[in-house]
């Protein structure tokens, strides 16, 4: 989706450093994030991914280096304005993180009503919209969170992430805890969606699969940084411990062979 | 020709007309269609749709940004089989527009293909609502009888067994139920003494009586209020603790690892907390009478000049001792059914946090529901026996 010559940064931080008590998770981080690109963030656990998205989306204030979005710092931008940067934000959280007191139609048709002031009928024929581009059939939207399968927690999720039209799509671990072929379902989701919508999405994963057949690019966090931040097939042939073990472990190897059977052969 | 370019072209609220143009009627479709002008929007579809049969040709090459609710906007107004139409078409709109109206195109007719819910009358609503309600009542009943029975029946059969007694735990549980419990009860109930003796002291005194305000708090305190309030006090701290802890190891699969381990979860869990209540609540009951009788006599000897010493002598004569047995036998059937209705109602939570709080303030209203309730029959059996 990328347009020569119109390469853009949507986000760029540099020189984050976060720290809890004496435990430094980043120190120096840099990461840039394309218009239009579908991003993944891999690294081991403890690494900092969930922390670095919490960092973007403005949840975790780093103890040093700028965060600047659209091309805006946010980290000093006075609050009313950082609202608005935010407002163009979707965030899909782990767990789904849907309220568990509204319906799922109540859940999507919440940030259009505090946020776009449309009337609740509208709002609700919106919201039934965007509960349908998720995937979801059209009777989930009566259902509360807690009726829901796990597979069906993401979409709405997902449903109230896009409810006010993002430019950038956050995305913890969105496949995690779903069987292979609705994680795969989902993956194809998020690729349609980024196609029809023109979104950027961001992407914190452990899930091979993920990363094979959707992103285009991939960075590993490693020794509190960006380690690399390139296409799939640079990152998979840098010479380092971790990203060999990463890309060509068993795992590693049966996910690339499914997605893109050259690339395998390639690096034995 | 990108959609950044173009949206900066034409950076106005969206707009749409029918026009007769060289002799064709055209649907002009311009500006913006994006969610901030949505009610506008909206309204002006609304307006248009009327006229739509008539239209022969479409215009959109001024159309600015656009995003999900403006394409809902666009399919309403056209319907289905327009959109179909302008997205096969290649040449009237780039690449990433015909995907967005494609996909948006999609999702309305799965959603259109559904029927909606019928909703029923408001008189229905509330009688179903008063139907499942006394459902739910039934079965909460029925629920705890059972629970009741499972409860006694585990105590039989591990009663017998002294190797299964769980005295780790149990002395834990008597730890935070009665130990932890002894200050506040005291204070309380302290307080509630002392204003006894005060209402005691000022109607008893019109009638020149006031010596038997001693009687009223001694009376009061053996038979009921030590117990009662003791009751209420553990209710609410005993009862919603033993909740919360089974329930939130209800929502974690705890309860169903102890199964699958081979476990019981009555014998482990239930048991216990039952047994150092049964032990705790009388052991709090004595300490709520004695601190009650201290702050009766510290308002008689302060308001009434009635010594210490006066005071229980006064007591040791008038008082009899069954008035204390009748008190303390009480707390024993109070602090089974709290401990119950508290372990009962953690083994109900089912999955979620917000289980956990509705099932908790669930077991704090039962139980001490249960405890006023028990305490007026006793008191009526006790009236009619004559004790």
């Amino acid at each position: 989706m990328v347009i020569e010559g119109l390469v853009t940064n949507v986000i760029e931080v540099r020189g984050v450093r976060n720290q809890f008590g004496a435990q430094v998770v980043h120190d120096r981080l840099d990461l840039d994030v394309r218009r239009g690109e579908i991003l993944s963030i891999v690294g081991g656990s403890g690494t900092g991914k969930s922390v670095l998205l919490r960092t973007i989306v403005g949840l975790n204030r780093p103890a040093a280096g700028s965060v600047r979005v659209f091309g805006e710092d946010l980290l000093t931008l006075p609050a009313a304005r950082r609202a608005q940067v935010e407002r163009r934000f979707g965030v899909l959280f782990q767990k789904g993180a849907l309220f568990s007191s509204l319906t799922v139609a109540e859940n999507v048709a919440l940030p259009l009503i505090e946020h776009a002031g449309l009337p609740a009928a509208q709002a609700a024929e919106l919201a039934a919209l965007k509960i349908a581009l998720a995937g979801l059939p059209a009777n989930a939207g009566d259902k509360y969170p807690s009726d829901l399968s796990g597979g069906m927690v993401k979409r709405a999720a997902l449903a109230r992430a896009l409810a006010l039209d993002p430019d950038i799509l956050f995305l913890d671990e969105p496949t995690a805890g779903l069987d292979p072929i609705g994680a795969a379902a989902f993956d194809q989701l998020i690729l349609t969606l980024r196609d029809a919508l023109g979104l950027t999405v961001f992407i914190v994963t452990h899930d091979l699969d993920t990363i094979y057949t959707i992103t285009d690019r991939v960075a590993v966090l490693a020794q509190k940084r960006v380690l690399v931040n390139d296409r799939l097939e640079a990152v998979a042939a840098i010479d380092d411990a971790w990203i060999r073990e990463y890309f060509h472990g068993p795992r590693g190897r049966a996910a690339a062979g499914a997605a893109r059977p050259g690339l395998a052969q390639e690096n034995p | 020709m990108s959609a950044p370019a173009a949206a900066a072209a034409a950076a106005a609220p969206g707009r749409a007309e029918i026009v007769a143009l060289g002799g064709m009627t055209v649907l002009r479709i311009a500006g913006d269609w994006t969610l901030a002008h949505y009610l506008p929007l909206a309204a002006e579809v609304e307006a248009l749709r009327a006229r739509i049969d008539a239209v022969e040709r479409i215009d959109i090459a001024a159309l600015g940004a656009l995003d999900t609710a403006g394409a809902r906007l666009l399919h309403a107004l056209f319907g289905s089989r327009r959109l179909a139409a302008l997205v096969a078409d290649g040449a009237a709109l780039p690449a990433e527009r015909r995907a967005l109206l494609r996909a948006v195109g999609e999702a309305l007719e799965v959603q259109e293909a559904a029927v909606p819910p019928r909703r029923g009358s408001a008189v229905g609503d509330v009688l179903e609502h008063v139907g499942r309600t006394m459902g739910i009542f039934w079965r909460h009943v029925v629920g705890l009888a059972g629970f009741i029975g499972l409860t006694l029946e585990t105590a039989l059969r591990v009663l017998l067994q002294p190797r299964r007694w769980r005295l780790t735990a149990l002395a834990a549980n008597l730890e935070k139920t009665a130990l932890d419990a002894v200050p506040i009860v005291a204070l309380l109930t302290f307080l509630v003494g002392a204003v006894v003796a005060f209402l005691g002291a000022t109607v008893l005194a019109d009638f020149g009586a006031s010596i038997f305000t001693v009687d009223l708090v001694a009376f009061s305190f053996l038979r009921e209020f030590g117990v009662l309030l003791t009751a209420i006090i553990v209710a609410g701290r005993t009862a919603s603790a033993f909740t919360a802890q089974i329930g939130s190891m209800r929502a974690n699969e705890e309860i169903d690892a102890i199964r699958v381990l081979g476990l019981d979860a009555m014998e482990l869990l239930v048991l216990p907390r039952v047994a150092a209540l049964l032990l705790a609540l009388p052991m709090l009951s004595f300490v709520a009478m004695i601190a009650g009788l201290v702050g009766g006599m510290l308002v008689c000897m302060m308001a009434l000049d009635v010594s210490p010493v006066m005071f229980l002598s006064r007591v040791e004569s008038n008082v009899a001792l069954r008035h204390f047995l009748i008190g303390i036998a009480k707390a024993p059937v109070f602090a089974f059914l709290i401990a119950v209705i508290g372990c009962l109602e953690g083994m109900r939570v089912a999955g979620s946090a917000q289980s956990v709080g509705e099932h908790t303030t669930s077991a704090v209203v039962q139980s001490i529901f249960i405890v006023i309730v028990v305490d007026a029959v006793a008191a009526l059996f006790c009236m009619e026996m004559g004790w």
